[in-house]
């Protein structure tokens, strides 16, 4: 019996091979790099909302999950909401410290990296006279996004800095919060 | 009609010295030059600027710098003067004045159409160079009435722009040198920052090119790095050429008061929206200057240089600003010129050959174009690193002859 096909040796879990692979396919396939990312959301009552993710477009096609995720949004009580769930704002703090991190492992792993832990944490700067409406000259928005690495890995001080400023370079969360997005939003 | 073997298109550095390494072969080529030879050198740079490269540095097949200033950097006269000097002394066969127009593929060969009449050739040579079309975005449409847009390519001296602010987009070369300038002369300049490569003009007592040249760094073949577009589309050092021999980063330029914010994403209602990822680009060209000191660092301890060369110094880390502007209204701020040094592409539009991917690129591996008998010079990372300087056109002209010679010949074989 002869084994057919390895597994990569993977230091962090973050099959590189893979999306080596993948990118050099896509590459020739410029169609197919074409994705649609999904969410349905329904009010549950309150300020608080479900979202539902599971389906996306990819590769040409659509794909089903074989598990729907659920997230819930709400508002804690200075904010005279039940504390159901953690707020939006926070939500796109959580999606940026995933996607960083995810990045940094990718990365890592490409570079021969071993991790042995990454923390972060993540804050973001906000003055409510924005939403409020007090103020029309202050943002509704983050005025400023901080997120403060920790990492123990096989390298030094210089190479763990390089591993984390590639992985703002590519990410698409980090691109999603700094750089300008058209949003359209319509009523059925 | 008018035949050759070859026909080099453009009597700048490189198609000077294909001209050359053909002439020592033996193989009848005529140059066609749209203006006179280092035609874009004389009409499509600004007033001050010099070459980035020492001038001991541009050395072209059988011709060097033989002056007494080795390490200066030639002005734009002295570089069209050098040029010249070049191109009367392997006796170029050149045709001044002789715009190609068109270039087609025929039975057997080329169809090279210019403004003073048609040629026929078995070989094409593209050394027309790699900045002739400014890369503006389509976003300059949207500048509101009263901003004017300028390329480098107009760009002469400050006294050409309105009194009142500049944004110079894109921190390549061209971004910086132009900003240091602009801000001097009075105009307030905000310099848009997107990835950058910074490096200082010298390092432990050496020019910055000297120690690439010598350890090797601009000798780095197509063999040697991951990925040939990722290379090829690396924005120009931050160097300048000065008699001073002075470095510019963006430390410097906000010392001179130039204000910098994150990359230019959107115009949108007379409104400039920035990234906010100035932070991480900084740091990025930092980390990344480091490494070619590094570089530099471990070659000059193997090669046994420690005790003859200054010590191990690391530039101070770049400033940025605590809240970098995401937003301007440009009419509000005062901007009145928005100077794009967003890069610059080659003009191929007159080229009738299916060669060209589906970005407007050629297809080429290593200069020999994906057509019979086409090649190409003077592209960035062409074969190597140095493809671009005037340093590199010399040996990438000696391997593609070698190359059109063994085509020549094949081609010869297979009519008789």
């Amino acid at each position: 019996m002869s084994e057919v096909q390895t597994t990569p040796k993977m230091i962090n879990g973050v099959n590189v091979t893979a999306i080596l692979g993948a990118r050099e396919a896509l590459e020739k396939a410029p169609e197919a790099a074409e994705f649609v990312w999904k969410a349905t959301s329904e009010w549950v009552g309150g300020v608080h909302t479900r979202t539902t993710v599971n389906k996306y477009f990819g590769l040409g096609q659509d794909h089903e999950r074989s598990k729907t995720f659920k997230m819930e949004t709400d508002h804690p009580e200075v904010f005279a909401a039940p504390d159901a769930a953690p707020t939006p704002v926070e939500m796109v703090l959580a999606g940026l410290a995933g996607c960083l991190t995810a990045g940094i492992a990718s990365v890592a792993e490409n570079r021969g990296v071993k991790l042995r832990s990454v923390k972060a944490t993540v804050e973001g700067d906000m003055n409510l006279y924005g939403i409020l409406g007090i103020d029309t000259e202050t943002r509704n928005g983050f005025r400023a996004v901080r997120v403060k690495y920790d990492i123990d890995a096989d390298a030094d001080a210089d190479d763990i800095a390089a591993i984390v400023a590639q992985s703002q370079k590519r990410s698409a969360v980090f691109d999603i919060i700094t750089n300008p997005t058209n949003v359209f939003v319509t009523v059925k | 009609m008018r035949k050759t073997a070859v026909i080099i298109i453009g009597a700048g550095q490189a198609g000077l010295a294909m001209s050359r390494h053909l002439s020592m072969r033996s193989i009848d080529h005529v140059l066609l030059e749209r203006g006179e030879v280092a035609n874009s050198w004389r009409t499509e740079r600004w007033d001050s600027l010099r070459l980035l490269t020492p001038n001991w540095q541009s050395r072209l097949p059988g011709f060097a710098y033989s002056g007494a200033d080795p390490d200066g950097f030639r002005t734009m006269p002295e570089t069209i003067e050098f040029l010249a000097g070049y191109a009367t002394s392997i006796s170029a066969p050149v045709e001044t004045h002789a715009q190609v127009t068109g270039v087609r593929a025929e039975q057997d060969g080329y169809l090279v159409m210019t403004e003073r009449g048609p040629w026929r050739s078995k070989c094409v040579v593209i050394a027309s160079g790699a900045c002739n079309i400014p890369c503006v975005p389509g976003m300059a449409k949207m500048l509101p009435p009263g901003v004017r847009s300028v390329t480098p390519l107009e760009y002469k001296r400050p006294d050409q722009l309105a009194a009142g602010g500049v944004l110079v987009v894109g921190a390549s070369a061209t971004g910086v040198q132009l900003s240091q300038e602009i801000q001097a002369s009075g105009r307030q300049v905000t310099l848009a920052v997107g990835e950058h490569v910074r490096a200082p003009r010298t390092y432990r007592g050496r020019d910055i090119k000297w120690w690439m040249d010598a350890s090797g760094v601009l000798d780095m073949g197509l063999d040697d790095i991951d990925d040939v577009n990722r290379v090829r589309n690396v924005p120009s050092m931050q160097l300048v050429g000065t008699p001073q021999r002075e470095s510019i980063d963006l430390n410097i330029l906000q010392d001179a008061g130039v204000r910098i914010t994150g990359r230019l994403m959107a115009l949108d209602g007379g409104k400039a929206q920035f990234s906010g990822a100035l932070a991480n680009v900084c740091k990025l060209a930092d980390l990344k200057q480091n490494r070619l000191l590094s570089t530099i660092d471990d070659w000059a301890r193997t090669n046994g240089l420690e005790g003859t060369v200054g010590e191990i110094e690391r530039p101070a880390s770049t400033r940025v600003p605590e809240t970098p502007a995401l937003a301007m209204d440009l009419q509000s701020e005062g901007i009145r010129t928005v100077l794009w040094a967003t890069g610059y592409r080659p003009d191929y539009s007159w080229l009738d050959v299916p060669v060209l991917d589906r970005k407007g690129r050629l297809r080429h591996q290593g200069g020999v174009v994906d057509a019979p008998g086409m090649y190409v010079l003077g592209l960035p990372f062409l074969r190597k690193r140095k493809s671009s300087l005037i340093d590199g056109a010399g040996e990438d002209a000696d391997v593609l002859s070698a190359h059109l010679a063994g085509y020549l010949a094949g081609a010869r074989a297979v009519a008789a």
